[in-house]
């Protein structure tokens, strides 16, 4: 069953200097498109990650979702109640002024209008579903390692009772044994909640280990969209290709790799064309001219034409 | 050996007591190697690279251990002749390049000042200078980026120009504290390959200070791993990560997610959280949150031994040790 | 239990170790205390115009000849004892004080608020007007708001309202420095994951500014606050003196030193001498709070 759609979605940020200094100066108007154009849907149950580096527009596509930004074009359709997210910097996403019970709660508080007693033993119980006490609850946020903030952050989002919930980076500022940690209580908590992920990540390893599927997105487009097993066993778009091999080998294997050249270009200034040609091996003319649409889930010039497979 | 340390202790006194930071940490870098250190926050691994060149935060102080540079001792050095070694002796690359770069002046003048400041060298040569070194780090067209400011540059460009000016007064040693974690993965390969180039090339020793094992895995030669404060265990970079002897290295590696790794499969989790400073166990720090404890971990704690292929500090590797 | 958390705060921490913030505290509390139990600790009742007596004016200090006990600091023109006078008018100056800081404090802190988290147009409004406030200097809008409040309101009922109007045109003039601090501070805040995340829940604007901005950002304007109770108390003395703050009838201490102006040259300098005193070392005393609360409270001076 489709829980969400998104369809052309696409987001521009005015970035223009201020308009006194506009008129002054006589400077245009800026913008900055953070999301271009992007299609695709999440199916009940789900986890879909959506991969990039910085600049990629993948938090701007994640607060699309959440809400908090509204689309320029486009439309996203979701078919379920609400939205939940957890967030990628445990030391500011939790209010420091706020006892834990009180954070837990507030959702609880909004959303469903339950006596004090029932909040009461609800946020005890959300508090060990996420591996803490009830009596954590007493607690300020300071008073909590960085993986303990994120499962308050966990405890909170599930509190809403979300039908989708949107994981922005959520392991990314946290050591790896924490990370493992938390990687391991959300899966657990999908399995035991059914619930739905959206997954933020600039790491293709951590996505690995959570996603059914795998979304890549460069410059606020996206470039390949399949499922883990085939994107990782046989990534085709050049950049994901390249992103695969940028991943270190920690077996030391000795695995052939291609060294990565280059860099994001400024997204103020995206390259015509597809978006990716500066830095892709197999571009010409075409990838400059025009850009790829999205056939067979990957946007390439060069494998639509056979060159590469 | 570039570079010894030996039982290197650093306390930080506080209102709360004496927290020590660092204890009875040891090991060396021979020349163009390049000796990775790996911990968590709060492991230690930044404060052996300050403690190194001696730019601890007061109050915060070496209380015992030796650092000896190419066989002279450093740690008992005053401030002016700890301000000459650095920079001419160890260069330092930290993690992000925009505030290590003056963004005042061009880069081609910072290069040139430090050239000059430490070598005996001419200005028309210090200019030659700064252009291999440019060239040498991968900066294209160096010639004309001599002229440009930090703001300039991208990112990894940046972290380039950052380590030509830790390499320009031809150092014996380079500290790299955390200098891919600001960077893109794209990026990150380039400049792990780039560290690595400079240690081969230039017989420099090389310390890379990181939380990521994966950038330990491509540059490292040899590994060190830290857990509250002590070192755990040290070794060829293949054999660390391959078998690892102490409990908790092997815990690490399990935890980090790879591709391929079947889905279904758990990524391994060490329960708890790293000590505080103020809060570290008696005996083995890490044996509250170790699965194989024996009862003399919790009252007598293991020196750095051999392990087999590692050296590692845990009492499994010692024959009988689990009598008391 | 309180008792024993807040002394282990890290600010009573702070506190227990400066001398400095020790001694001005002390001497705060002394005078606020004698200022509210004036009533009762006063000698005299100034303003009951049957205890007064003119042939006991122009009495100097009870330790000089001439002097009587039960006047210590000597009596005045109409023959009120300038201790009581100063007691009473100390009352008048801090409670002008604190009421015209609470008004600022509550103007500057809402509209700083919604120009900070709300911004676009909201904030160029909030902040244009503040820009404009900030061009005159404040006693000029303390004068102009007086001003025109006289003007407006009959003339039988203004002795009555003269200290409502006092503290609108004290407070009205120093909402700016609060708005500038938390819109600041608002606009940092806002971008903080904790604010998305009240958004992702759906709390409304005014729930989000109120319960989650609002607890963030109150701390540093709260010390500016205490040091602008100081400014405040001087600003109403500096109007009483040119004579549009209180009404001679309920004098403040800078209606007290206005009026013992006049005296001054003829020989009875008690009259406006002790008066000064006494606000000098108030606005002192609370001053020294304010400096060690910022301090305190700025990780980077420690």
């Amino acid at each position: 069953m489709t829980l969400l759609e998104l369809d052309g979605v696409t987001r521009d940020f005015d970035v223009s200097r201020r308009w006194l200094n506009r008129l002054l100066e006589g400077e245009p108007r800026r913008l900055l498109r953070a999301v271009d154009g992007v299609s695709f849907s999440l199916e009940r149950g789900e986890t879909l990650a959506l991969v990039g580096e910085s600049g990629s527009g993948k938090s701007t596509l994640a607060r699309l979702i959440a809400g908090l930004y509204r689309p320029t074009q486009g439309r996203i359709a979701f078919h379920g109640k609400r939205v939940q997210m957890i967030f990628q910097d445990p030391y500011a996403s939790l209010n420091p002024r706020w006892r834990v019970r009180e954070i837990v709660a507030e959702p609880i508080r909004v959303l469903f209008r339950r006596s004090t007693a029932e909040t009461c033993s609800k946020v005890g119980e959300l508090l060990l579903q996420v591996g803490l006490s009830p009596e954590d609850g007493e607690k300020y946020p300071h008073q909590f390692s960085g993986g303990q903030r994120q499962r308050i952050s966990i405890a909170r989002a599930l509190a809403g009772e979300p039908d989708l919930l949107i994981c922005d980076e959520p392991t990314s500022a946290l050591d790896v044994s924490v990370q493992a940690q938390i990687l391991n209580l959300m899966s657990e908590l999908q399995r035991r909640l059914s619930l739905t992920y959206l997954f933020i990540s600039h790491n293709l390893a951590v996505v690995s280990q959570v996603a059914d599927r795998v979304g890549v997105l460069y410059l606020g487009r996206l470039v390949e969209l399949a499922s883990a097993s085939e994107l990782f066993t046989r990534p085709r778009h050049p950049y994901t290709r390249m992103l695969m091999d940028a991943v270190p080998d920690i077996e030391i294997s000795g695995r052939a790799r291609t060294p990565v050249a280059g860099e994001v270009p400024n997204p103020l200034a995206p390259p015509s064309g597809c978006a990716f040609h500066p830095r892709c091996p197999y571009a010409y003319d075409r990838c400059v001219a025009e850009r790829p649409p999205s056939l067979d889930r990957v946007a390439c010039h060069a494998i639509e034409e056979g060159r590469i497979s | 050996m570039i570079l010894e340390v030996t039982g290197l202790r650093v306390e930080f006194p506080s209102r709360h007591g004496n927290l020590v930071a660092l204890d009875g940490v040891s090991f060396s870098i021979a020349p163009g190697e390049v000796l990775g250190v790996v911990g968590e926050s709060g492991a230690g691994k930044s404060v052996t690279g300050l403690a190194v060149i001696g730019l601890l935060d007061p109050p915060g102080r070496i209380a015992g251990g030796e650092i000896r540079l190419e066989g002279r001792r450093i740690d008992d050095l005053g401030p002016e002749a700890l301000r000459r070694l650095r920079g001419r002796r160890i260069g330092m690359v930290f993690q992000d390049p925009l505030t290590s770069l003056n963004p005042l002046y061009t880069i081609g003048r910072q290069l040139e000042e430090t050239i000059l400041a430490h070598l005996y060298v001419s200005r028309p040569e210090s200019r030659k200078r700064a252009i291999s070194l440019l060239g040498e780090t991968g900066i294209p067209a160096p010639e004309e980026r001599l002229h440009h400011f930090p703001h300039q540059f991208s990112g990894g460009m940046r972290q380039r120009v950052v380590i030509a000016l830790a390499l320009a007064a031809e150092p014996s040693l380079v500290i790299a504290d955390e200098p891919t974690t600001a960077l893109d993965v794209s990026i990150q390969a380039q400049i792990i390959a780039l560290l690595r180039r400079i240690a081969r090339t230039r017989g420099t020793a090389v310390m890379l200070i990181t939380h990521d094992m994966g950038v330990i895995a491509e540059t490292a030669d040899r590994v060190a791993v830290m857990y509250a404060g002590r070192l755990v265990e040290i070794g060829a970079v293949r054999e660390v990560l391959h078998s690892p002897r102490h409990p908790y290295t092997a815990g690490l590696m399990g935890s980090i997610p790879k591709i391929g790794a079947s889905r279904k499969h758990k990524l391994v989790q060490i329960d708890g959280a790293m000590p505080r400073l103020g809060a570290i166990p008696a005996g083995c720090a890490f044996h509250p949150r170790c699965t194989s404890r024996l009862p003399r971990c919790s009252a007598e704690r293991p020196e750095l031994l051999d392990a087999g292929s590692t050296l590692a500090a845990c009492w499994l590797h010692v024959p009988d040790a689990g009598r008391v | 239990m309180f008792l024993k958390r807040a002394w282990d705060h890290e600010l009573a921490w702070h506190f227990r170790r400066s001398p400095v913030a020790i001694a001005a505290a002390l001497l705060t509390l002394a005078c606020v205390g004698a200022a509210l139990l004036a009533p009762w600790i006063a000698p005299q009742d100034p303003f009951n115009v049957a205890v007064l007596d003119l042939n006991e004016a122009f009495l100097p200090p009870a330790w000089l000849p001439g002097g009587k006990a039960a006047f210590l600091l000597g009596s005045d023109n109409q023959g009120r004892d300038i201790l009581s006078t100063i007691l009473y008018g100390a009352r008048i100056s801090l409670g002008v004080g604190l009421a015209s800081v609470a008004l600022a404090l509550v103007l500057g802190v809402s509209a700083g608020l919604a120009a900070g988290y709300l911004g676009g147009r909201t904030d160029a409004l909030i902040m244009r007007i503040a820009d404009v406030q900030l061009s005159f200097p404040a006693i000029l809008i303390a004068l102009l708001v007086d001003g025109v409040a006289r003007v407006a309101l009959p003339a039988s009922s203004q002795d009555r309202i003269a200290i409502p109007v006092l503290v609108l045109s004290i407070g009205f003039a120093g909402w700016v420095q609060y708005a500038r601090a938390v819109r600041g501070s608002t606009l940092v805040e806002r971008q903080k994951e904790y604010v998305q995340a009240a958004r992702v829940i759906g709390r409304s604007p005014l729930a989000i500014m109120a319960e989650h901005v609002l607890p963030n950002v109150l701390g540093p304007v709260l010390v500016i606050a205490t040091i602008h109770i100081a400014t405040a108390i001087i600003t109403e003395a500096t109007l009483s003196f040119l004579g549009v703050g209180v009404p001679a009838t309920q004098p403040s201490l800078g209606t007290l030193i206005r009026v013992g102006n006049e005296f001054l040259y003829s020989g009875e300098w008690w009259i406006t001498v002790f008066p000064g005193a006494a606000l000098v070392v108030l606005v002192l005393s609370v001053n020294l709070v304010g400096d060690w609360l910022r301090d305190a409270l700025n990780p980077r001076l420690r």
